[in-house]
């Protein structure tokens, strides 16, 4: 019994081990450069106290915070990934339910292959697949080749450097992390809960809403979890898809990282994103309880 | 043996000349049935038997290749599964497990539009049905096994469906429980009078719960009747052995004579006797099948009664009753089923001369 709770610790410490040392301790840290002032130097803040001849001066302050409430670029650079995010997940939920859906519910030998087919994307890197839709998107592009070609349109659309180009880069990109969770509530469910529906009088389409659908909750919650969140802070995306004007949270970050080189600045930041990002996440969770209860 | 064809009987579903296919399997092979309204009907049989297949064609998840059913009269063969008159209480129950105890019950009748306070006194009436007023607003996953059997009753019952069908209703349960729960449900189906088909590959629950009971195997009904019918007189040697244990013999007939028609058996040097079946010409192939009870052990043969020696193999004591095996001369091994009525009957010695006696008309013949 002992070796088995020691057993039990170990396993427990790791991801707790994993937390502390690839967020808690780095996040410290940006917390700790959020309060500080940006001089130019190395590094590029001031420390919170110093000492002096006569004493202790602590120098933290809430000014870069109170920027960010002053300015409003960042107020509407936090709602616009917000948004963006937020659309981009219920796109990824319309269009990734309906693929989980026909996946978990094709014949066995077919859903491994189809699987495989959603994830094969991974196997390049994340980068070049956002430049490849430069290609596909860009005036001279693929897209608007085939389409002039077909007669759809006689002159090229301007796709690149647009919102739609940004929605289409996130849900493309972010859509198997959608799929995947929906797919393993999917295919764990018990068909006989939609005969015994169907026999209490539910058509096929009544059954989906009023079983299927709550059932998958939890895959609902984690897919749109794993696709919001990420989404929220995207820097990539809106950088090489968006065009200079795309006002969202990850490229003010970077602006202010490498640009502007106000590291207290974007910490404060990266620190108010965070708390932005745990409300959605306590919502969704609680949410994903109530179906786990399942 | 009740004639269950015949157009007097007053029948709620009518399955006629069903045949279903699964690939090369033919699951129902030329089913045709008459439900009286109000029984309880059992169908019987091994796995495979294509019981369950017929209770979901009945049901409305499977299409029959050939055939028709007819539900109070209505041809419903291709009527889908939720606008037929019917609900079925599944073998896993398939309570929706993010449901409540009460909307479990209620899920049938908000489907059909029912209003709210009318749909909670139904509720709480099914409920108390089956003794769980006090769960109502449990999950399925916080009851017992016994609990959510009783659930899934309660959720089929809530509809007042002309027809309840029941796949295995008592597997899921352990085998006190399962007793229980047999009397129970016979009790509640008498009480609202609704007609229960059940699915069961346990003889002795349909014995015990059934008005009528079909046999089938390989996609046939062998036989339907009452219990005692197809207890007593079993159609076929799958029939006899299946309900019940039963002691075949096989041979032809040698004469008919004082009343009786007598037989001659492989490896039994007497001629047994059964009563005068004057449609079997001498020298006849006959089969029949004597019940373990019906026959006992002796110390000597009995005027007008069939008696084989044989020696005495093994007895299994069970306390109310003994299983004695008796091994004949060409080593065949016959079961006999013994009360054991006095206090010294657990002394039967192994290996004894012993004498097997049954009454002629406790045979039962069999077809071929």
């Amino acid at each position: 019994m002992m070796g088995r709770t020691r057993a039990a610790l170990a396993v427990a410490a790791l991801p707790l081990l994993w937390l502390i040392v690839f967020f808690a301790i780095p996040f410290a840290v940006v917390l700790k450069i959020s309060f500080a002032e940006a001089i130019v130097g190395q590094p590029p803040y001031t420390p919170l106290v110093q000492i002096a001849a006569d004493g202790w001066h602590w120098l933290a302050s809430l000014a870069n915070y109170l920027l960010l409430t002053d300015d409003p670029l960042y107020i509407s650079a936090y709602l616009n990934s917000l948004l963006v995010a937020g659309i981009s997940t219920v796109i990824c939920l319309l269009i990734g339910y309906p693929m989980a859906y026909a996946i978990a519910r094709a014949p066995e030998a077919w859903r491994n292959p189809l699987l495989m087919l959603v994830i094969l994307p991974f196997w390049t890197s994340f980068l070049i697949r956002v430049y490849a839709w430069i290609g596909i998107l860009s005036t001279n592009g693929l897209l608007n080749h085939a389409l002039l070609a077909l007669g759809v349109i006689d002159e090229p659309l301007a796709l690149m450097n647009t919102n739609f180009a940004i929605y289409l880069g996130i849900v493309y990109s972010y859509l198997p992390f959608m799929v995947l969770p929906l797919y393993a509530t999917l295919s764990r469910m018990d068909l006989t809960l939609l005969e015994a529906a169907a026999d209490l009088g539910c058509t096929p389409w009544a059954a989906f809403w009023r079983v299927t659908v709550p059932l998958s909750w939890p895959g609902i919650a984690a897919g749109s979890l794993l696709v919001f969140i990420p989404a929220t802070g995207e820097f990539v995306i809106p950088d090489l898809l968006g065009g200079p004007d795309a006002l969202m949270i990850g490229k003010v970050l970077w602006t202010e990282f490498f640009s502007n080189r106000d590291w207290p600045t974007a910490s404060a930041l990266a620190t108010v994103l965070l708390v932005l990002l745990v409300g959605p996440m306590v919502i969704l969770q609680a949410l994903e309880r109530r179906g786990g209860k399942a | 043996m009740t004639d269950m064809r015949s157009d007097a009987v007053d029948a709620i579903l009518r399955i006629d000349g069903v045949t279903k296919k699964f690939r090369d399997t033919l699951a129902v092979d030329d089913v045709s049935l008459v439900i009286p309204r109000g029984a309880f009907y059992s169908l019987l049989g091994a796995s495979g038997s294509g019981k369950t297949t017929l209770l979901r064609m009945l049901a409305g998840f499977e299409t029959p290749d050939v055939g028709r059913v007819l539900i109070d009269g209505k041809d419903v063969t291709q009527v889908p599964p939720h606008q037929r008159p019917v609900n079925m209480m599944f073998q896993s129950y398939a309570l929706f497990p993010h449901m409540t105890v009460a909307d479990n019950v209620a899920f049938g009748l908000r489907q059909d539009g029912m209003a709210k306070p009318e749909r909670d006194a139904r509720v709480a009436e099914m409920l108390a049905l089956v003794r769980l007023q006090s769960h109502a607003k449990r999950k399925p996953h916080q009851l017992s096994g016994g609990e959510r059997q009783r659930v899934a009753l309660a959720r089929a019952l809530a509809r007042e469906p002309k027809l309840l069908l029941l796949d295995e209703p008592l597997a899921a349960l352990d085998r006190k429980l399962r007793e229980e729960t047999q009397l129970e449900l016979a009790a509640l189906q008498r009480r609202l009078g609704i007609t229960f088909i059940m699915v069961t590959h346990d003889q002795d629950e349909a014995m015990t719960m059934s008005d009528y009971l079909a046999v089938m195997d390989h996609g046939r009904v062998l036989q339907i009747g009452t219990p005692g019918e197809v207890y007593e007189s079993p159609r076929t040697r799958h029939v006899a052995e299946f309900v019940g244990a039963a002691n075949v013999f096989e041979g032809r007939v040698l004469r008919h004579r004082e009343g009786h028609t007598e037989v001659r058996c492989e490896g039994v040097e007497v001629a047994l006797m059964l009563p005068l079946l004057p449609q079997f010409s001498e020298g006849a192939a006959i089969a029949f099948a004597v019940r373990p009870e019906k026959m006992c052990v002796d110390t000597a043969p009995r005027e007008g009664e069939n008696a084989i020696a044989g020696e005495l193999d093994d007895v299994a004591y069970k306390g109310d009753v003994s299983i004695i095996h008796v091994r004949l001369g060409d080593g065949r091994r016959l079961r006999v089923q013994e009360t054991n009525v006095r206090r010294d009957a657990a002394a039967a010695q192994r290996g004894r001369r012993v004498w097997l006696r049954w009454r002629p008309e406790d045979s039962a013949v069999l077809l071929p």
